[in-house]
Order: structure tokens, then C-alpha cells, then sequence
């Protein structure tokens, strides 16, 4: 579109799209204002007036000092894996890499087989992930999961939640779409409660109720508790999702489907389902970019994920200085934002893409 | 032994019969997991001699709250301590709601905007807000902002009536004095007639196509009515103005720095969704309307107003219901800042004192439950109604 | 067979299953304790001179002494225990499911806590009471000064309930600011949120020296509170708590007789008979505990007597530097006090 149009000189583009009335010039100024008076600063800020070396506080004490990026050089380590042993970070590392390849792998268009790697990433990825992360198995050292942390404890809940919330939503849609009425209500109960309170009151369940529920004895991590948790808190709203998805499918297909003589499941399996989760590619995506950002929420239930571990370094006295704070939430949040962007991205992309494949000429 | 089996799997093979089979599993499953849950819990309580009850609201809370909207003191019972964590929790709600829709529109429209750099704005300022945790941007504005902020005697002031330290913001306020109730009943009046002329005004307009000025009028009844009710009671109003006393100001209007930052945090927040469903809400329309409008010889700005907006609403509104009610549950987010909310004050202080986690637990959640069910509800009589004048 | 409920009720998330070791609390604890070979201690989420860990992970101070003491006695290994850190909010719960043998968590003994919530608490690690920090700047240099303050605290503490009745009592204004975590508290403090922050004055002090500058912070001289902090277990097993009570009485009465870590050899040959019971020369009290009898040559050869405990994590020979004061023996004007061991 933009390349076919004809080409016009850059005083016309600026009286355009800037300057077309007074009206129009009034907002450009106050939009310029708006940038002088944020944006700059903010780069100044983060770039110009920044501290980049030191060891230690009375580096960053400077006057008119910008952000303290030594600061983040030296918490590093903690950020992106917790408190867990130095000596074992390789095992992080190695998940870490397996990770990044595994969705290279099923996000780059050109790469074949991309079923066998999502199978894989589905099923063999989590269990190793599993076993090399607690360890006490194959002559590797257990680490406890209260030294699990920073960006690893992050990506840990939000992968959970991602894997669990899809089979299981997609269930709890079903059964709110059933024609069996004991489904129906039970499904359609466990979605309107859960959507109807905060996640903060479902942690505080899982974490001050939950071991009441369970037999003398059974203690269940505390983790894996949060982990719950967040997996059911997030299969409710993907529910919701799929049945957008479900709800748009045309009744001809159910029809043409049962005429065929299939039952309920390859009906569901093979015609239903592929159709309907391909219409909501963007509202599963947008359901993951929520609970990757609502992953900080467990920091409040004492656990040390990057928001946490952000907050407790930031009151780290080495480093008490006026920036520290800014510092530290401006970099956990570049990277939550550099994840949940490029997630939507991909999505808009994804959406593109198929979009393009199933329209038809008209 | 074959036929028995042949028997089974026929009967089996009937959806209908297998639906029943199912269902009654699933009924048994559900019956057996809770009363399991229910009788550990019993055990629990019982070992720990704990009875399940509410009793406990009756008690004496004996902490102290910062922000009570009723009265409050520590003498309180912990059911009042509810009542104010609940009231904080709407007042937060309610404000939030007010300004996210302001920004959320304005920013939607500016999504639309012809001026490239608005344009462009916009989309940086939901591109980026969107794309932050919640709880991220609450404890930004918390910890950074307003704890870099100078102390009350060294903070900023406008006028040396309005003060910004990190004690929050310090406005005056209106004291009442005896008399001023003639005030009052001049100010419901004036609303009352604003309504009425904003009324008639339509009723004209629908009958003969035009109307009065009916803005001018209804700020006049605003206006002028409580105007005249103090000049006639000779002023029973008085203005509190904040000064610094000892650790800190006094007087005046203050607005906790956990109000203020919590309010920044969930408006900013929430008007990044809103400008995406004002936008959507707006290119739902179709192009046809808007040029049918304006070769009717409408302006851009009545075209929106009488064309435009009208059938964008329909549009809006179900979704931004729906973000209201995520600004509510969001605002619970208040528990990482000590804002006195519903979760910081039940959820997290009296269930502290208290040990009683079952009870609280389930309390707080249908508290928010029925908030929820209670929008859901009118959103359904709105989505009625908008149906009802479709033609 | 817990196991294995646990396993079937959270069969869908076999995948990431993390579930500890299930810790049974049916019979006596000190068998499960030897049969798993470790002691589960709960201790505090972080609080320097109590329960603290170093950046590797390890842990120190007097409530984590108190475990180690507890694992010496019975292993006569003070590794043989695995620390828990628990908020103020979990501890209770975290203790009567059994997700730990004992609470050794700067927790404030109380009659709701002994009676209502079915704990039983061994005694007296340290003597404390609730105190003020405030800025120098300020000014203020008595607790009766703090009239019309804003105070910060954490919530599900007893400071938060004493802070209200000080103020209450004496009729003064206060506006208090509870936060959920101890550190976001001290945070609002130190960027001047709040005029002071009010917890255990043992506690104030360790606080004081996480300061960017600990310097221009006062701690208040008044006790506002009584805190005698101890160790916890659960009701109903009567042979642990007794364990973990003498295995506090032994530190305290090897102070009391000059037996120390250093010369705990030479004090084996004493003639005095008091010593020897105590180092199970004479009788057999560590048998009547289930133990050894050399339970208590572990404890003090492993760890120390008490004073020895108290120098290192927050008296003179740690950081904190605080004074011994209520936690002086008995025979040096202190109220540390243990029933002799005959």
C-alpha cells in the first residue's frame, strides 16, 4: 500500500500529516511539548547523565547523576537466576538454551517438522526442565525450590501456566459449550468464580488456605501451590477464549461433521477444534501476554521472581543511592516489555499470516 | 462372558446413556474431592483448635488504619475493619474509573488522530503501558516516584495552597459550618435541573429537530443556584487550609502518596486498554456513516457527536464494563504498597491477627464475586436495552 | 501413603510435580527426624543475627544456632538440618501441618499463640521488647516525643496491635503504615514515607546496619512491649518438645558452668558433679531424651553455650553489637535462667 502511492515531497507529508489546520498545529505543538518535556529527559536520563562503571554506590552518588547501571551489572547474576548455586547454573543455562532453540524452532516459518518439535517442547522439554532444575536424580545435587529466582522463576510460572492453561481451558470450554448439564454448570461455576475475584485473593488461597485442605502430612511446595494457582487462575480466562472460538464456528460444520457419522471427540479433534483455536490465535496470545505480566503478582506471596528480586535489590545498602529504584524497575521493566511485546508481535504476524490463508476471492 | 460384554459396550456405545454415566462420575468425582477437602479441613481446624465460624467479626480489630472513610478506631470490630477496607477499595475503584475513562478516550481518539505525531504518541503510550506488569508500574510509582520525592518540609507547593511531598498531595478543603445544609439542598437542586433542562432539551430536539442551548442553561442551574444559596445563608463554608505542624501537615485535604500512586498506576494503566477499545469501537463504524453525515452538511464535530458516537458506543460500552471490573479487582494490587484496601485490610491484617484463613479467604473472594456479578448483571439489562432501540 | 494421595490429587502436574518429601507428623517426631536424617527447621524470610543466609545460601544467626544446636544433639552433626524460611503470615500454618519440626523464628511467645493455636512454646532464646527508630534529623529522642508521627510496621505482628495501644494509652495521634513485607517497610522508612519504623528493638538494630547510612538513625531507648522470643513445636508430642527444651537449658547452664566450645575436652575430666551430668559423664538424661548421652558435648562442642551464641550472632563479636542486657544470666543480673540438670 504505502509504496504504490505516489511519491510527494516532504513539506507536503509534513502539511499533511502535521500542520493541515490551526487546529491541527496547535496539537503538533502540544505533541512536541509532550515529547520535549518526557522523552528527552528520559533518554538523558538513561543514556547521557547515566553511570555505566563502578563497584559500588559511591559510584552512582554523583550530582545529577542519571540511572546506575553498574548496579544491574552486579546483580546480574541473582536477576536471571535467583539464588540458585553458582556452581549449578549450567543447568539453568542449558534449559535456558534448549528453550530459545525449541521456539526458534516453532516460531520461525521456514523450519521443518514443526510438529515433532512442538510435541517435544510439549512433553520431553517440560520434564527435563523438571528434572534438571530440582535435581536429586542421576547424581545431580537437588536445589531446593526457595532458591529458585529472578527471571528464571518468571519464565518457570508463566511456562506452566502456558502449558497447563491450554488443554485445561480448552476442556472447560467444551464443557461449558456440553450438552450434558452437570458439565455444563460445573464448568461453566469454576469460570465465573475465578474470573470474578483477583488473582491476588487466589494466591493468598494457595497460600494461607490450601494446606488446610490437605491431609495431615501431605505438604505440598509452596511453589508448586503458586503454580496451581496461577495454572487454574489462567485456564478460566483462556476458557473464555476458546469459546469465542467455538461460538464462531458455523453450525453447518457440527452438522456437516455428524452427517459424516463422527462422535463427539474427532468431531471436536479434527473439524471443530482446528478451526476454532486458529480464530482466537490473537486472544490465546493476548491470554499468555497476561499471565506472563501477571507472573509478578507471586512476588507478593513472598516468592523472588524479577519483580521481586528487583525490589529486594533494590534496598541492597552497597547500592542506596537516588537512583537505584528507578534503575532497577526501568530495567525489569525493559525486560517484561521486550517478552510481552514481542509476543505480540508474533501474534500480529500470526494473525496476518493466516488471515491471508483462508480468505477467499470475493 | 462375551455377551455380557457385548451387552456393555452397546449400552456404552449409546451417547446418550454414556452422557448420563458420565455425568454421574463426573457428580460422584466432585461430591468425593470436596468432601475429602471439606473433612481435612475439619481435621485441621480440630487439630489446632480452631472452630469454622464468624464470630471473629465481632471482636476487637485493635490495629490502627490510615485512611477511614467511616469512623474507625482501633476499638473497632474486625467486621467494621471490613466495612473500611471495602469502602477504600471502592473509593480507589470509583476514581480510577473516572479518570482512566478521560485518558482512555482522549488517547483512543488521538490513536485516530490525522496528526501524524499524536498518532504516534498514542501508540507508544499504549504499546508501552500495555506491555508492563501492573504490579510493576503500582510499585514505580510507589518506590521511585513518590519515595524520591522531598520530605514534607522541603517538598513542593503551588500557590502555598496545593503541596506535593512524600506524605502525598495536600489540598485545601471545604469545611462545613451550621447552615450550610440550605447549600447542600441548592446543589442536589441544581442537578436535578440540569437533568430536567438536558430533558427537555431532547424532547425538543426529537419534535421539532432543533433545540435551545441547553449546555449554557444547565451550567447556569449548576452554578447559580448554590451561588445564590451562599450568598443567601451568608457563606456557611469555610476552606481548611493544609500547614505544616510538627511531622507534618495539617489541615486540608490529604491524599495518601499510596492513594496517589496506586490511582496513577491503575488509570494510567487501564486507559491503555480503554484507547483500544475507544479506537476499535470507532473503526467499527462504518465509513459510509460518517460520509453520509457529513454530505448531509453535519459538521466533523456533530458528525461525531450525533453519528459517530452514538453507534461506537454499542461498541464500547460491554468491553469497557468488563475493564472497569478488572480495575476494580486490580486495584487488590494495593496490598504491595500498604494501601488500606478490602485484601490489605481483611485479607492480609485481620487474617494476620486473627489465623482465620478459611473464613477470610472465602469472604474477600465473594465480596469481589458479587462485584462482579452485580456488573455482569447490568451489563446484561444495558446489552437489552441497546437492542431494544435497534431499528 | 501420604505419598501417594500426594501424587494422585496432583496428577496433572506430575510433569512439573515438585512436591517435597511428605513429612508425617503422625507419631513421635524424633523418629521421623532420624529416619529422614534431618531436622526442618522454619526461620525467618531474613533477619541478620537471627536467621540469615549469605549469598551462598547458607545460614546463621541465633534462631538458626538454636536448629543446629537441636541437629548436633540428636546427629551430633550440625548439618544434619534444613532451614525453611517462612513469612509472619505462614509460620503457624506452616508449623502445625508439619511442613517443619520446629518454628525457631524470632517468634514473640503469647498466650493466644501457646493456647489458642495449640503451639507450645520451649523457652526463651532471647529476651526482647518492641522499639522506635527515627532519623536523627528529626530530632526526637524519646518514644513520648512521637505524638502526631507517622509509623511504618509490618502487618500480622504483634508490634502492630502493642504500637496502637501505646499511642492509645498515652492519647497521642498516630497514623500507621503497614506494609506486608519487613523490607518495603524499611524502604517507606528510609525514604521518609514514615517519621519512625517500629519492630523488636533486636530487630531495629540489625535493620539500622542494612541502612544507606546507619549512622543518622536513632534507635528510641523506650521498650514499648515484653517479646520474649523462643522456639515452637507442635502440641502433642512431648518427648520433642522436651528435646528442643533442654537442648536450650544445656547451652544456658553450660554458660552458667564455664563449659565452652574451647574447653569442652578439659571440662570431661571435671570433678564437679553438676558439669559431669551435664556432659553425660554421670547418668543417662540424654538416653531418658531418646538421645545419646553425649547429646549435650555435641551441642556445645558444635555450636556453644549460649553466651557463645549470643557474642557471635548479635552481640559483640557480630556487627549488631548489642548489648547483652535482659539476656545476661540470671547470676549477673539477666533474666536467662535454666532448671539444673539432675
Amino acid at each position: 500500500m504505502e509504496g504504490r502511492r505516489p511519491a510527494i515531497s516532504v513539506l507536503e507529508w509534513l502539511r499533511v500529516n502535521l500542520f493541515s489546520s490551526v487546529g491541527d498545529t496547535a496539537l503538533t505543538l502540544g505533541g512536541a511539548l509532550i515529547v520535549w518535556f518526557l522523552l528527552v529527559p528520559a533518554l538523558d536520563w538513561a543514556f547521557v547523565r547515566a553511570v555505566w562503571t563502578g563497584d559500588d554506590r559511591t559510584a552512582c552518588i554523583v550530582k545529577d547523576a542519571g540511572a546506575c547501571w553498574p548496579y544491574i551489572g552486579a546483580r546480574m547474576g541473582q536477576i536471571v537466576y535467583g539464588f540458585y548455586d553458582v556452581a549449578q547454573r549450567w543447568r539453568v543455562d542449558l534449559i535456558y538454551a534448549l528453550g530459545a532453540l525449541g521456539l526458534l524452532w516453532l516460531t520461525l516459518p521456514f523450519m521443518p517438522y514443526k510438529r515433532v518439535a512442538g510435541v517435544l517442547m510439549l512433553s520431553a522439554y517440560p520434564v527435563l526442565a523438571y528434572v534438571l532444575l530440582t535435581g536429586g536424580m542421576f547424581g545431580i545435587d537437588p536445589v531446593p525450590t526457595q532458591r529458585w529466582g529472578g527471571l528464571l522463576l518468571t519464565l518457570i510460572v508463566s511456562a506452566t501456566g502456558i502449558i497447563v492453561s491450554m488443554p485445561v481451558g480448552i476442556l472447560l470450554a467444551l464443557g461449558r459449550q456440553s450438552d450434558m448439564p452437570v458439565f455444563r454448570w460445573t464448568c461453566t461455576a469454576f469460570i465465573e468464580l475465578v474470573r470474578g475475584v483477583p488473582l491476588i485473593t487466589f494466591l493468598f488461597m494457595a497460600s494461607n488456605m490450601l494446606p488446610l485442605f490437605l491431609p495431615e502430612g501431605a505438604a505440598v511446595d509452596k511453589l508448586l501451590r503458586a503454580l496451581i494457582a496461577v495454572a487454574l487462575f489462567s485456564s478460566a480466562y483462556m476458557a473464555e477464549v476458546v469459546r469465542g472460538g467455538l461460538q464462531a464456528i458455523p453450525r453447518g460444520q457440527y452438522e456437516a461433521s455428524k452427517a459424516l457419522g463422527l462422535s463427539y471427540w474427532p468431531m471436536m479433534g479434527l473439524i471443530i477444534l482446528p478451526q476454532a483455536l486458529r480464530i482466537v490465535i490473537p486472544g490465546i496470545v493476548n491470554s499468555f501476554i497476561a499471565l506472563f505480566k501477571d507472573t509478578s503478582l507471586v512476588s507478593i506471596i513472598g516468592f523472588f521472581d524479577l519483580l521481586g528480586i528487583i525490589q529486594s535489590g533494590n534496598s541492597d545498602p552497597n547500592w542506596a543511592a537516588p537512583n537505584t529504584a528507578f534503575t532497577g524497575f526501568v530495567f525489569a521493566g525493559a525486560v517484561y516489555w521486550a517478552f510481552c511485546f514481542s509476543m505480540s508481535r508474533y501474534s500480529q504476524a500470526m494473525e496476518r499470516r493466516l488471515g491471508a490463508g483462508t480468505k477467499r476471492g470475493q | 462372558m462375551k455377551r455380557r460384554s457385548d451387552a456393555f459396550s452397546s449400552l456404552a456405545g449409546d451417547p446418550r446413556i454414556r452422557g448420563i454415566i458420565a455425568q454421574v462420575i463426573l457428580l460422584a468425582v466432585l461430591a468425593g474431592v470436596f468432601g475429602w477437602l471439606i473433612s481435612n479441613a475439619a481435621d485441621a481446624l480440630s487439630r489446632q483448635g480452631k472452630v469454622f465460624g464468624f464470630e471473629f467479626l465481632n471482636d476487637t480489630a485493635g490495629f490502627g488504619i490510615i485512611q477511614t472513610l467511616v469512623p474507625y478506631t482501633e476499638r473497632s470490630s474486625y467486621g467494621r475493619a471490613l466495612l473500611v477496607g471495602l469502602l477504600n477499595t471502592l473509593l480507589v475503584a470509583a476514581l480510577g474509573i473516572i479518570i482512566a475513562t478521560v485518558l482512555g478516550f482522549l488517547i483512543g481518539i488521538g490513536r485516530l488522530s490525522q496528526n501524524w505525531l499524536i498518532r504516534q504518541i498514542a501508540t507508544v503510550y499504549v504499546e508501552t503501558l500495555r506491555n508492563l506488569p501492573l504490579l510493576l508500574q503500582i510499585v514505580f510509582w510507589y518506590f521511585a516516584v513518590i519515595g524520591s520525592l522531598p520530605g514534607p518540609k522541603q517538598g513542593y507547593s503551588l500557590f502555598g495552597t496545593f503541596f506535593l511531598n512524600n506524605r502525598g498531595v495536600f489540598l485545601p478543603s471545604l469545611v462545613l459550618e451550621p447552615g450550610s445544609g440550605v447549600l447542600a439542598i441548592s446543589l442536589v437542586l441544581g442537578v436535578v435541573l440540569a437533568g430536567v433542562i438536558f430533558f427537555v432539551a431532547r424532547v425538543q430536539r426529537l419534535r421539532e429537530g432543533r433545540s435551545f442551548a441547553a449546555l449554557p442553561a444547565a451550567i447556569l442551574a449548576l452554578i447559580g443556584l448554590p451561588l445564590a444559596a451562599l450568598i443567601a445563608t451568608d457563606f456557611p463554608v469555610s476552606l481548611s487550609w493544609p500547614a505544616l505542624k510538627g511531622f507534618n501537615f495539617q489541615g486540608g485535604v490529604q491524599l495518601l502518596p499510596e492513594l496517589f500512586a496506586l490511582l496513577v498506576a491503575l488509570s494510567t494503566y487501564t486507559a491503555s486498554y480503554i484507547a483500544e477499545i475507544v479506537r476499535a469501537g470507532i473503526e467499527g463504524v462504518p465509513r459510509g456513516q460518517s460520509e453520509a453525515a457529513l454530505s448531509l452538511g453535519l459538521t466533523r464535530a456533530q458528525a461525531l457527536r450525533f453519528v459517530i458516537v452514538p453507534q461506537a458506543m454499542r461498541i464500547i460500552v460491554p468491553p469497557l464494563a468488563s475493564q472497569y471490573l478488572n480495575l476494580t479487582k486490580n486495584s487488590s494490587l494495593a496490598v504491595a504498597i500498604a494501601y488500606p484496601d478490602l485484601v490489605s485490610v481483611f485479607a492480609g491484617t485481620a487474617l494476620n491477627q486473627t489465623g482465620k484463613a478459611i473464613e477470610i479467604i472465602l469472604m474477600t473472594m465473594l465480596v469481589y464475586l458479587s462485584i462482579s456479578l452485580f456488573t455482569a448483571f447490568a451489563m446484561n439489562i444495558y446489552n437489552a436495552r441497546i437492542k431494544l432501540t435497534e431499528r | 501413603m501420604t505419598r501417594h494421595w500426594n501424587s494422585l490429587a496432583f496428577a496433572g502436574f506430575a510433569v512439573l510435580s515438585l512436591t517435597s518429601p511428605a513429612i508425617g507428623a503422625g507419631g513421635p517426631t524424633l523418629q521421623q527426624v532420624k529416619a529422614k536424617g534431618f531436622v526442618q527447621c522454619g526461620v525467618s524470610d531474613g533477619l541478620q543475627g537471627f536467621s540469615n543466609p549469605d549469598d551462598a545460601g547458607n545460614w546463621s544467626g541465633i534462631d538458626v544456632d538454636v536448629c543446629r544446636a537441636l541437629a548436633a544433639a540428636i546427629f551430633g552433626d550440625t548439618n544434619a538440618v534444613r532451614f525453611t524460611p517462612m513469612t509472619a503470615k505462614e509460620r503457624f500454618t506452616g508449623l502445625q501441618h508439619g511442613e517443619v519440626d520446629l518454628l525457631s523464628r524470632n517468634t514473640t511467645i503469647t498466650m493466644q499463640r501457646d493456647v489458642a493455636l495449640n503451639l507450645e512454646f520451649t523457652g526463651v532464646t532471647y529476651y526482647d521488647g518492641q522499639g522506635f527508630i527515627v532519623k536523627k534529623e528529626s530530632g526526637v529522642t524519646s518514644a513520648n516525643d512521637l505524638g502526631g508521627a507517622t509509623v511504618c510496621t509490618q502487618t500480622g505482628t504483634t508490634t502492630e496491635l502493642n504500637v496502637a495501644d501505646f499511642f492509645r494509652v498515652r492519647g497521642l495521634e498516630y497514623k500507621i503504615v503497614a506494609f506486608d513485607k519487613e523490607a518495603q517497610a524499611v524502604e517507606a522508612y528510609e525514604q521518609g514515607r514514615c517519621d519512625t519504623y517500629t519492630t523488636d528493638q533486636s530487630g531495629l538494630f540489625a535493620i539500622r546496619l542494612k541502612l544507606a547510612n546507619p549512622d543518622a538513625h536513632l534507635i528510641l531507648p523506650e521498650i514499648i512491649s515484653k517479646e520474649p522470643l523462643g522456639p515452637a513445636v507442635r502440641q502433642g508430642d512431648d518427648n520433642w518438645e522436651d528435646i528442643v527444651r533442654w537442648t536450650l537449658y544445656a547451652m544456658v547452664n553450660a554458660e552458667e558452668l564455664g563449659v565452652s566450645s574451647s574447653n569442652i575436652d578439659e571440662m570431661l575430666k571435671s570433678e564437679n558433679p553438676e558439669i559431669r551430668r551435664l556432659l553425660g559423664v554421670e547418668g543417662s538424661f540424654g538416653e531418658s531424651l531418646g538421645l545419646s548421652n553425649d547429646w549435650a558435648v555435641n551441642i556445645i562442642r558444635r555450636v556453644g553455650n549460649y553466651g557463645e551464641i549470643f557474642d557471635r550472632n548479635v552481640g559483640a563479636g557480630s556487627p549488631l553489637k548489642i548489648e547483652r542486657g535482659y539476656n545476661k544470666l540470671w547470676k549477673e543480673g539477666g533474666l536467662q535462667y535454666a532448671p539444673p540438670i539432675r
